[in-house]
């Protein structure tokens, strides 16, 4: 049995530096890792290693102050380089230098048919770290009633790669992974797919066949499509290789420390599909990929649209899937950019030629390209986003701070990475993912 | 460009903080962005944004209206000559007439709307905001060309401080700025913004045109509708006619060359200019659609209860829809989206309503031959209110989803 779902709002932004061979994986090593707390959204950490411990891979880093019990590994064995801390000892990143030495083994007895056993691994192995939860977007809270868990099959982000076919062990890994999934609600585990040829049926999954544009790949929108999150109820969302992961954790005791990540962007020389550790040092993924042309560069771990903008000497940030380099833009004067009629520009709006250039694929910087205004234009947010939410209410709901109306206009609702299409639509310019996030965490501090 | 761009970077340092110049920041600010993209990228959030900005859409604003302002300038000069008795009715010397005449109202529009946002965004530490390029155009579109210049220094001013920065400047004001500076005109001074003496320009300007009559007058047919006691349809038709006294049909309403506010009599240009901003989806086609809509159908019932007391009532569809102000209402009033309803159901309501309205208003009250005006500023003030019902709806579903 599978759901079909159509998304009919959204946008696809076609770019520039899409990887060629998808299928053709390079594989990259990489001196030291790092974890980034902050990716982590919601959990306190509190430091488990100090520097020049030595650590196995799948070792605990640090664990949350709140919920002790999840906490974040290590991606590789080795000796703990630095804590790095930033203002008010707030920990930015913890580096471990890549040595010898073995990985965890977690023991898996039961856990597919014990909750408390399948709920233990997860925690222990940090891959619960990965997951997230509407409401508030963090990561998942181990003492909520999870209503519903939701498996995002495929990234439909901006120059996102997908799986395009799966080995035998990998499928073994997902049957694994559900069953898990299964023990930890009395709901359904939904898992989306674009390409059913991709992801065959998963005994024990719902599977959701969804078609159309950006979002259409986001837990978000496929949680609004197939039942929304109501106050008081709490889901789980993960992505595919998340799930895989925990597949393998489920089969062979031992946390996947690997990722594969697509190096994309225009301002990549050969875009590709690189093998490398979770955490890698960005100029060892990158390895010299990127064009030397005296402009520039913003390197983004992640895509245009939700990832985080990071430098050559950082490290790759959750969810590990995705580098993106595009121009930075702050080197250029164009002259009266705004009665630009020129086809290189990429729009939404009829009054750009690009805009009607279905086939063309376009290389934007980071720039505004205007400036910051009050919501001036309506309807603008509604044309991409696929959910029964009103979001220039909900965004000025936020912006006052009323608890009450942004509870009516459905907060528990959104991620901030639902905004993220609206975001870039916005001729105003606004933050709105920002806004998103401070209105869900001021949420968050006042309820609970 | 280059060299311009460095004589902006050079003259940089003047402006801010602790500059010579500092007290004309807004101004360097204003200047500087118009010429050239900001340099400012991304700081949280997305890293690309979509290429269209506010300026872009006011620019386009101002492109749709540039037919009816051709055409005004046209037909400024074509009564004038009409007035004067002329026979020959040379194109660019009407032209150039009716340029000569409004160029006065629409300098002193922007001079003064322009000097205050200026002034408010260098007080507010802002970015100078691009709105009043259009409402600064509208001013003169809508106002009688015989208007006074002080008069339309003294409304622009009141609905600039009043009606816009009062509330926090563009986007966030309830009322359109443009058409309650003409609504102040209206009432403050009644005998220059209505009758038959102001809607067509009776002075040679510069040597060009003639010498008319002394106590001319050049009703517009609304003007003529209201006075006319007509008992008929029949009789109403005869009783509007151009200033010289000829009679005028349907398509001389649609084409435009009668006496009337500036910008307005054009109902062919006003489409013209729809369609850019339908096609480059600046306007909502929601509301326009649903203006045009309302209106037609008030129409239709007043012409089916057609009575002597109110003679307008005998008006078609399609003149009714054709005179006035109502078509430039509906395509360049009523969708300005800050204060129109920011629903989408919403939208159809307000502009069916925004067409009602005005008819209703046209028809049945005799002391307002125009009715567009006040239609679309009475439904600027209920727009909020349709669009919380609207929200309220949103807001009911989740409730019912959450207790079931």
């Amino acid at each position: 049995m599978s759901i079909g779902i159509k998304v009919k709002k959204g946008l696809d932004l076609h770019l520039e530096g899409a990887v060629a061979d998808p299928r053709h994986i390079a594989s990259r090593p990489t001196a030291t890792v790092a974890v980034t707390p902050d990716d982590f959204v919601g959990l306190v950490p509190k430091m488990d290693v100090r520097e020049g411990d030595s650590v196995k891979a799948g070792q605990p880093l640090f664990h949350d102050k709140t919920h002790p019990e999840i906490k974040v590994v290590s991606p590789a064995a080795g000796t703990v380089k630095a804590v790095v801390r930033g203002e008010r000892r707030k920990i930015i990143r913890v580096i471990i230098e890549v040595g010898s030495g073995d990985s965890v083994k977690l023991s898996t007895e039961g856990v597919l048919s014990d909750s408390a056993k399948a709920r233990n691994l997860l925690l222990e192995s940090g891959l619960w770290a990965m997951t997230t939860q509407r409401p508030y977007a963090i990561v998942t809270d181990p003492d909520a009633e999870l209503r519903d868990i939701f498996v995002s099959g495929f990234d439909s982000a901006p120059l996102a790669e997908n799986i395009t076919s799966l080995t035998d062990e990998q499928r073994r890994s997902l049957e694994a992974g559900v069953s898990l999934l299964g023990l930890l609600t009395k709901g359904k585990v939904y898992v989306s797919r674009r390409d059913a040829s991709a992801i065959p049926d998963i005994k024990g999954a719902e599977m959701v066949d969804v078609a159309g544009p950006h979002p259409s790949g986001n837990a978000g929108t496929l949680i609004a499509a197939i039942r929304p999150v109501n106050k008081g109820e709490t889901v789980m969302c993960l992505d595919l290789p998340t799930l895989l992961r925990i597949g393998a954790t489920v089969l062979t005791g031992i946390v996947p420390s690997t990722t594969i990540v697509a190096v994309t962007g225009s301002e990549v020389k050969e875009p590709e599909m690189v093998e490398c550790h979770i955490g890698a040092e960005i100029s060892a993924v990158l390895n010299g990929n990127i064009k030397s042309d005296g402009r520039n560069h913003r390197i983004i771990s992640g895509n245009v649209l939700t990832g985080v903008a990071v430098g050559k000497d950082d490290y790759l940030r959750f969810p590990y899937r995705q580098i993106t380099v595009i121009p930075e833009g702050d080197d250029v004067d164009e002259f009266m950019g705004w009665a630009s009629l020129s086809p290189s520009k990429m729009s939404l709006s009829p009054s750009f030629p690009g805009h009607f250039l279905r086939r063309k694929l376009f290389r934007p910087d980071a720039r505004l390209q205007g400036g910051r205004r009050a919501m001036i234009m309506s309807g603008e947010y509604d044309k991409v986003m696929p959910m029964d939410i009103l979001p220039e209410y909900l965004i000025k709901a936020i912006l006052s701070r009323d608890i009450d109306r942004m509870e009516q206009l459905g907060i528990y609702e959104v991620a901030p990475e639902d905004f993220a299409l609206a975001e870039y639509a916005d001729t105003s310019k606004l933050e709105l993912q920002k806004i998103v996030r401070e209105g869900l965490d001021y949420m968050r501090k006042e309820l609970e | 460009m280059k060299a311009l761009k460095k004589l902006l970077d050079k003259a940089r340092p003047a402006f801010e903080e602790g500059g010579k110049l500092h007290a004309f920041r807004s101004v360097y600010d204003g200047f500087d962005t118009f010429l050239f993209t900001p340099r400012e990228t991304s700081k949280s959030g997305v890293h690309i944004h979509d290429s269209m900005d506010s300026k872009r859409t006011m620019i386009i604003v101002i492109a749709a209206l540039l037919p009816c302002l051709l055409f005004g300038m046209y037909n400024t000069g074509y009564q004038h000559w009409l007035a004067s008795g002329a026979t020959e009715f040379p194109f660019w010397s009407l032209l150039l007439y009716g340029f000569l005449a409004v160029l006065p109202r629409i300098v002193v529009s922007y001079v003064v709307g322009l000097g205050i946002e200026f002034t408010v965004a260098q007080w507010r530490r802002e970015e100078i905001q691009e709105g009043f390029l259009v409402t600064g155009i509208l001013i003169p579109m809508i106002c009688p060309i015989e208007t006074p210049l002080w008069m339309i220094a003294v409304a622009t001013a009141f609905s600039v401080i009043f009606v816009k920065e009062v509330f926090g400047g563009t986007g966030y004001n309830i009322f359109n700025v443009a058409l309650v500076t003409r609504a102040f005109l209206f009432f403050a001074y009644p005998a220059k913004m209505s009758g038959d003496s102001v809607f067509v320009s009776t002075n040679p300007i510069m040597g060009l045109g003639g010498n008319v009559a002394d106590g001319f007058t050049g009703a517009t047919p609304l003007g003529q509708i209201a006075t006319s006691g007509a008992a008929s349809h029949a009789e109403l038709a005869s009783s509007m006619t151009t200033i010289t006294h000829e009679p005028l049909s349907t398509l001389d309403m649609f084409i435009g060359l009668i006496p009337g506010s500036f910008g307005e009599t054009s109902t062919l240009c006003i489409l013209i200019g729809a369609l850019i901003l339908l096609a480059t989806g600046i306007a909502s086609w929601r509301i326009i659609l649903s203006v045009f809509a309302g209106g037609a159908a008030m129409a239709l019932i007043a012409n089916c209860f057609a009575t002597p007391t109110y003679p307008a009532s005998f008006l078609t569809v399609a003149d009714q829809l054709c005179l006035g102000g109502f078509a430039f209402a509906a395509v360049f009033m009523a969708p300005d989206p800050v204060t129109s309803c920011r629903t989408n159901t919403g939208k159809y309501i307000y502009g069916f309503l925004v067409g009602v309205v005005a008819i209703l208003i046209r028809t049945y009250n005799n002391g307002y031959p125009e009715g567009a005006m006040l239609a679309v500023l009475l439904m600027n003030a209920l727009a909020p209110l349709i669009d919380y019902c609207v929200v309220e709806a949103n807001v009911r579903r989740r409730m019912r989803r959450s207790r079931a």
